[in-house]
This record gives structure tokens, sequence and C-alpha cells, in this order.
């Protein structure tokens, strides 16, 4: 743990006037795991895709190895000796293990048109042997547990000669005995001189394995310390950073209605494990949580838009079957997308076919014939009442900015005849002025006497909308907040679920 | 404001594949004028009319951003199944044509089924009912044609002067009904909604509550039926159904329907479009067989014709894209 193999100096990166990065420093020692945590969005991703040549620094140096680097792309960056090891894998599952560490690298140890695999098999088990892993080179990848594959990831970037090693979330989908595996893997290579930088939102793997912890927040490096001078505690709070008083809204609870929707041991695969929990009229409940804890996964399985594998859903006190997003639309429970492009709207097509999507029968004469009138003289109705601002109805959806197209997302909800409305990531690309009026627009539709979920990723925003939280972590909801419990802190430490 | 020039693009696009054929029509008078006559031309629209039909069915199928490649035999199947059932029984001939179509209906539904219950791609799953329809078509009347001569009339439908205009065949007159019903169903009813939400995204469609599995189904048969409506056509104007024919029959209709500008890619289609596409693949059939080139040299051009207006399709979706 003597010199630098990695130095970023003043770091800063914006997207379309928003800073990403800013004025961020890191510096990564051989033979040193160094660990990086920050909530979603505190940019980490952004900071190891600079590192990797995906993206583009505005300003600031990079040192590797002492010289200094442009890394202008992807292979400038491997040249360097940088490797990244992302969460979903990047091995072609129909070749072999020797095939995918030696892939475009094939011609350095046959003949290019005629290739032998007896020589990278060979230097493939060299490989292998030397981190101790114990691996057939002549297996198919697609036979390989999610382990092994990662093993193949961490051989095919050590076969570049890689001296920097970017793991991402590795353990997110490893069982105990693997994460041991690996983390003896981890250790032979900090033995080999090798620096690591270490992503992950388990806490306490950090203290198994790092040797530094670096903290982001806000796109800022809040602090960077030796694993031995933090505690879990300490790496919460710099991770939210100071509290930020926000005015919890103020609900009546007298206001509020009958249970809307109750669900009971809700399962579905590994991302969602025994939810229950319900809701009532005139509610705004929050799920927060790390990206992948399963709350997109939970509503999409309400929704119907995933099947689930065993539960009970209630909806207005009556067990329901919602077995398609068909189904879920005609018991008045509606999911708005967190990807409103792909998933929320139809950006090729007028606002007003939008609206009318879900209930097109509404609008229909005889059954099958498109009154389009009628549904220009809704849309002209939806438009008003949420402000969209738009020329006309019959412009395309692709013209208008985010903010207006969730607006729309909501008048087609709305017009369906939805009461259950489960937002997912309501504010995602939405510009931050508009953002307050999504907020007022869900409070208002809250006291209107919708039951209204709030999946959300920005603890400001959960904070700020909502009488009531749950948290996720792995799949099932560790914990309750209710207004007067919310605090980021109670959040986080909840979100990454650690042994208490 | 913005959708005033989409449409305008649309109205565009029309006066461009007019003046497209209008200048292979030229071209090929002035090479020989009797390709100019009355009778010519009429022969190009009665050429037109079943690989006309075809792309009218197709044009729905494409706009969910799937393909049919068992239209063509599709066609000649109905058309074997009405003639044997005729035949066969004493089933008087208009009930023989409704269950000839039928069949073409049918084997759209199991086309839809199996692209969305059994997730086969549009491509594979129509491709198995082209060969399962072309070994059928060989197989029932036992490789010989079927004969529509007991129905007296039978041949009338199709080559019947309309209105008593000599020349100007009922099959014309069918053709342009067809296209009126594809134009109604597009832009009038919830299929021709659907189809294009489906098109233009499919996952959003679903996820607003559409059941999309039914409606791809339904557009499927929509195609089947317009494929059995060729067939009467076809057989009407042979007075037989030919099980030999069919196969081949839908790649011209196809690149009828994207000439005519509907999106490969989904989302967007033109039925007055894929008309004016199937007029241009007959013409250009038409002059260059007047012009004495070879059949082989036919299928060569009209490839690359096709290649071009794929290539325009895509130009255009990089546009919209970007």
């Amino acid at each position: 743990m003597d010199k630098n193999l990695v130095e970023m100096k003043n770091i800063s990166k914006a997207f379309f006037g928003v800073q990403a990065l800013d004025n961020v420093s890191f510096e990564l020692s051989s033979g040193e795991v160094h660990a990086l945590v920050g909530e979603n969005g505190a940019g980490k991703s952004t900071l190891m895709k600079i590192l990797t040549g995906i993206y583009q620094k505005d300003s600031g140096e990079v040192f590797v190895d002492g010289h200094k680097q442009k890394l202008n792309s992807v292979r400038e960056s491997m040249q360097a000796g940088i490797s990244m090891i992302h969460q979903e894998l990047n091995l072609v599952n129909h070749l072999t293990v020797a095939q995918n560490i030696f892939i475009g690298k094939e011609s350095e140890y046959s003949s290019p048109f005629y290739l032998n695999d007896n020589k990278i098999n060979q230097k493939a088990k060299e490989i292998c042997s030397e981190i101790g892993i114990d691996i057939d080179p002549k297996i198919l990848v697609s036979e390989l547990t999610v382990a092994k594959q990662q093993m193949v990831e961490i051989a095919k970037a050590l076969s570049t000669d890689s001296k920097i090693i970017i793991m991402d979330e590795p353990t997110a989908s490893l069982t105990n005995e693997e994460i041991k595996d690996l983390f003896t893997v981890i250790k032979r290579l900090r033995k080999q001189n090798k620096g690591i930088i270490y992503i992950s939102h388990k806490l306490e793997e950090l203290f198994q394995i790092a040797d530094r912890v670096s903290v982001m927040r806000d796109g800022v490096m809040v602090d960077s310390f030796p694993i031995d001078q933090a505690n879990e505690d300490m790496i919460i709070q710099k991770m939210v950073g100071r509290e930020i008083k926000i005015k919890p809204p103020i609900f009546d609870e007298s206001q509020f209605g009958d249970t809307a929707l109750a669900v009971t041991n809700l399962t579905s695969g590994n991302l969602v494990r025994d939810i229950t929990f319900s809701i009532r009229y005139g509610e705004i409940v929050g799920f927060a949580g790390l990206v992948g804890a399963g709350r997109s996964e939970t509503m999409k399985v309400i929704f119907g838009a995933d099947q689930k594998d065993s539960g009970e859903i209630k909806v207005n006190g009556q067990v329901v079957k919602i077995n398609n997003p068909y189904d879920a639309v005609n018991n008045g429970v509606a999911y708005l997308s967190e990807d409103r492009k792909t998933e929320g709207v139809i950006t090729t097509l007028p606002i007003y076919e939008n609206i009318s999507l879900p209930k097109l029968k509404d609008f229909l004469d005889l059954g099958f014939l498109l009154n389009e009138k009628k549904e220009i003289k809704n849309a002209e109705k939806m438009i008003e009442m949420l402000d969209v601002r738009t020329p006309s109805p019959s412009q395309l959806l692709q013209y208008l900015s985010g903010g207006n197209q969730q607006k729309v997302v909501v008048a087609k909800w709305l017009s369906s005849g939805a009461k259950i409305l489960i937002f997912d990531e309501p504010t995602r690309g939405i510009d931050v002025g508009a953002k307050d009026q999504i907020y007022d627009l869900v409070q208002e539709l809250a006291k209107d006497g919708n039951a209204i979920i709030v999946i959300s990723s920005e603890m400001q925003e959960i904070m700020r909308l909502c009488n009531r939280v749950l948290v996720m972590a792995e799949g099932r909801i560790t914990g309750e907040l209710d207004s007067k419990d919310i605090s980021q802190e109670k959040i986080m430490s909840l979100a990454v679920n650690r042994a208490n | 404001m913005k959708a005033n020039i989409l449409q305008k693009r649309s109205v565009r696009q029309k006066i461009i594949l007019l003046g497209a054929l209008l200048i292979i029509f030229l071209f090929f008078t002035l090479q020989n004028a009797s390709f100019a006559s009355y009778e010519n031309i009429m022969t190009i629209t009665l050429a037109t009319c079943i690989n006309g039909i075809l792309s009218l069915g197709v044009t729905f199928v494409i706009l969910t951003g799937g393909i049919d490649l068992s239209i063509g035999t599709v066609m000649t199947f109905s058309g074997i199944i009405s003639g044997i059932i005729f035949n066969k029984t004493n089933l008087p001939i208009g009930v023989c044509i409704i269950i000839g179509l039928l069949s073409g209906a049918f084997c759209g539904l199991i086309n839809g089924f199996a692209v969305t219950k059994m997730h086969l791609p549009p491509f594979i799953a129509t491709m198995c009912m082209m060969m399962i329809t072309k070994g059928l078509n060989l197989i029932i009347p036992g490789i010989k044609p079927v004969y529509f001569t007991e129905a007296k009339n039978y041949q009338k439908i199709a080559t019947g002067d309309f209105l008593g205009i000599p020349g100007f065949y009922n099959a014309i007159f069918i053709y342009f009904l067809c296209a009126c019903l594809a134009a109604f169903i597009y832009h009038r009813t919830i299929i021709g909604r659907y189809a294009k939400s489906i098109g233009s995204n499919e996952n959003a469609t679903r996820l607003s509550g559409v059941r999309t599995d039914r409606w791809k189904i339904a557009v499927y048969i929509i195609c089947g039926l317009f494929s059995a409506i060729a067939g009467l056509v076809m057989s009407s104007r042979l007075n037989s159904a030919q099980p030999q024919l069919g196969a081949g029959y839908e790649t011209e209709a196809i690149a009828a329907t994207v000439i005519g500008g509907t999106s490969m890619s989904g989302g967007l289609a033109s039925i007055w479009g894929s008309v004016i596409g199937a007029f241009i693949v007959s013409t250009l059939t038409n002059g260059l067989r007047s012009m004495a080139v070879a059949t082989e040299w036919q299928t060569v051009l009209i490839g690359i014709v096709l290649a071009l207006a794929l290539f325009i399709d895509q130009l255009q979706n990089k546009k919209a894209q970007g």
C-alpha cells in the first residue's frame, strides 16, 4: 500500500446543466481495496464511468500509475489497465470460459483464420490458478453459476494485465458461501498489488474486505478514511449528510377513508418477498430503499405486469385476481412507471390518444367506432384540470417536457377511473422547477380521496410528500416510519438493512 | 401544430409515391406506346388486385410490428377449401365462399395464437404456417386443380364487367371496397387504434391495461381474412384453385406495403400508400414484361426497389429518433 495507482483530481462533470460531479478527487493505491459508497445518484457511477472512459470529464485530471491519462474511450481506459466488472455481466453465454476470457484477443494466441483453443485454454488455466479459482476453461459460460461467471470476468480483466479492477455491487446476487469465495479472490488480488474499487450498498461487507472507504453525496466527495476509523453509523451519517429540515406534510387522519389496497404475504421471485402492507384512501404512502431493493418489482406484481408466486391482494376489502394490467385497471389500480418513455407514454402518439388508451371503451360508438371528438373533449378537460402546457390535445407526446408528459400520464389514469395510484419515481427526468407542480398534484390527488403510493429514491421527496413510509431492502419490507419518525438517517439505516 | 406537419408529411409521401408511379408509367409508355392503352391499364389494374388485397391485410400485421409470410399460401388454401367443399357437398356456392373466407381467418387465428401465446417470433410462426398451408394445398386436392365449373357465375365474381363497363372488372371494385374497409378499420375503429399503439410501443400499451395479445390475434385474423378475399378473387379469375400457386406472393405484397410507406418497425401505416405501392409493383412487372425482360430479372429489380424502400424507411426511423 505505497504508491498511487489511480489519482483523480478535481473531476467535474455536468449533464445538461445538472452538476453530476463537482470537484471530486479520488485515490487508489496498489494493493488496496477501496470502497466507494453513497446514495443513489450520489455520483459513484458517473465517477467510475469517467475512469472507464464511458463518459468524458468536463475538467480535472486523471493519473494512472503516475502518468496523466485522457481516457477518451473504453479502449484507452483498458489500455491504461482499468477494468470494470459490471453488475450485469458481459459474457457470451455460448462460448467457453477461455473463449470469453480471450475474446477480441484470439489472434494473439492463434492464427486468426484457424482458431486453436489449446493455447488459450492453457493460458486461461494459468490465470485462474493464479488467483485460486477452479474453473474448467473448456466449459460453456452458460453452464456456470453467476458467482463463477463473475470469476470469469475477473480472469478476463487479469488477461489484459489490468492493474485496477472496479467491482459494482459484486455480491448482489451471490450466496453467503459464494461471497466468501469472492473475498478470498479479492484478497489474493490485493496481495498481487492490484487496486480494487469496490462499490456496495451492503455496509457490513466493507468491514470484512475494504481498506479504505470514500463516501459520496450529491456529486461531491464527502470524506475518505481508513476502514478501521469508521463504523456503520458514521458512514450512514456521511451518506445522508446534514439533516435537512423538511416541513412534514400535514395530514388530517380523520379524512382518511376505508382501506383501499391491502397486500398480504405477496411473493414473487427474489425481489418481492413476503410483502404485507395496506393503504387507505387519502393516504400517501412512501416506499423508500436503494436501487434494487424490490420496490418497483413489488408494485409491478400488484399491477399485474409481473406474476406473483403467492400472496393475496385485496381492493376495497375484496380479494381480487390481478393477472395482467387489464385486471388492475378494472380494479382501479394504476402504475405510473419510473421509465416514462418506454412504459408510461407512447411518445409518437398525440396526447388525446395516450389519455384514452386504458379505457378506450368509454370513448367508442357502438362499441368499436372511435369517437375522436369525445376523446379530444376529455383530453381538453384533463389538460385544463392538470395544467398541461401544450398548444393542442393533438400534440405528439415527444414534444412535451418531462413534467407535462407526467401530467398526461396522470390524466390517462384519472380518465380510466383509477383511485389507487402508484407513482414510481414521479419526478425522474423532470426539471427542478416542475417538480413542485408534480408534488402539489400528488397532494391534491390524495385530498380528493385517492390512495397514493410513491416510490422514490430521493428521500427528501418522500419526506415532503408522505404521511407514512415503508422501507425495503433485498425484497423485504424492513421497517415502517410514520410522518413524525421520518428522518433520512432512519430511512437509510433501514434501507441498508444493517444488522442491529 | 406539429401534428399538422405530420399529416402533411403523410400527404407529401403519397404525392411522392404517385409521382414515382407516374414516372414509371411514362417510362414504359415511351418504350412502347401501347403500354398506355386502356386494355393494358386494365390488365395492370387487374393484376394489382390480388397482390393489393394481400398487401392490405399484411399492412395491419406490419403496423403492429409483426410480419405474415403465410398470406400467399393461405390465399390458395382458402380457395381450395371453398372449392373442395363446393364439389364434395351440395352446399350453395355462397356458403362455400364464406367457409373459404373463414378458413383464411382461421389460419390468421393460429398465426396470432402462435405469436402471442406460444411466443414464437412472427417471422417463424408465419413461415411455419406458410409451409403447412403450402403442403395442405397439395395434399387436400391431390395435387390437382380444384375447378369451380359447376358454379355457373363464379368466374363473374372477379372477371365480370362492373356496371357493364367493358374491361372494368369486378375484381377492381372488390379491391377498392377492400381498401375502403381497411382504411376504415385503421382510422375509425378500436382495432386500428390498438394496432397502432402496439406497434408504437407494445410494452406501454400493455401497461396501460390493454390486452395486447387479443388485439394482436385480431390483427392476424384480419390479415388471414384479407388473404382469403384475395383467394376468392384469384380462384374466380382462374375459375379454379391452383395448388401450386401462392408461395412468393407474400414477397410482392410485403414489398407493396413497405414501398407504400408502412414502417417495418411498426406504429405507422398507410392504407392508400399500400394501394399505390401495389400499383407500383404491378406496373413494374407488367412494363418489364412488355419490354421482354425475363421474369428472373423482374424479380431482381423488384428486390432492388424493395431494398431502396426499406432503406428510406430506415432513414426516417433514424430521423424520428434523433
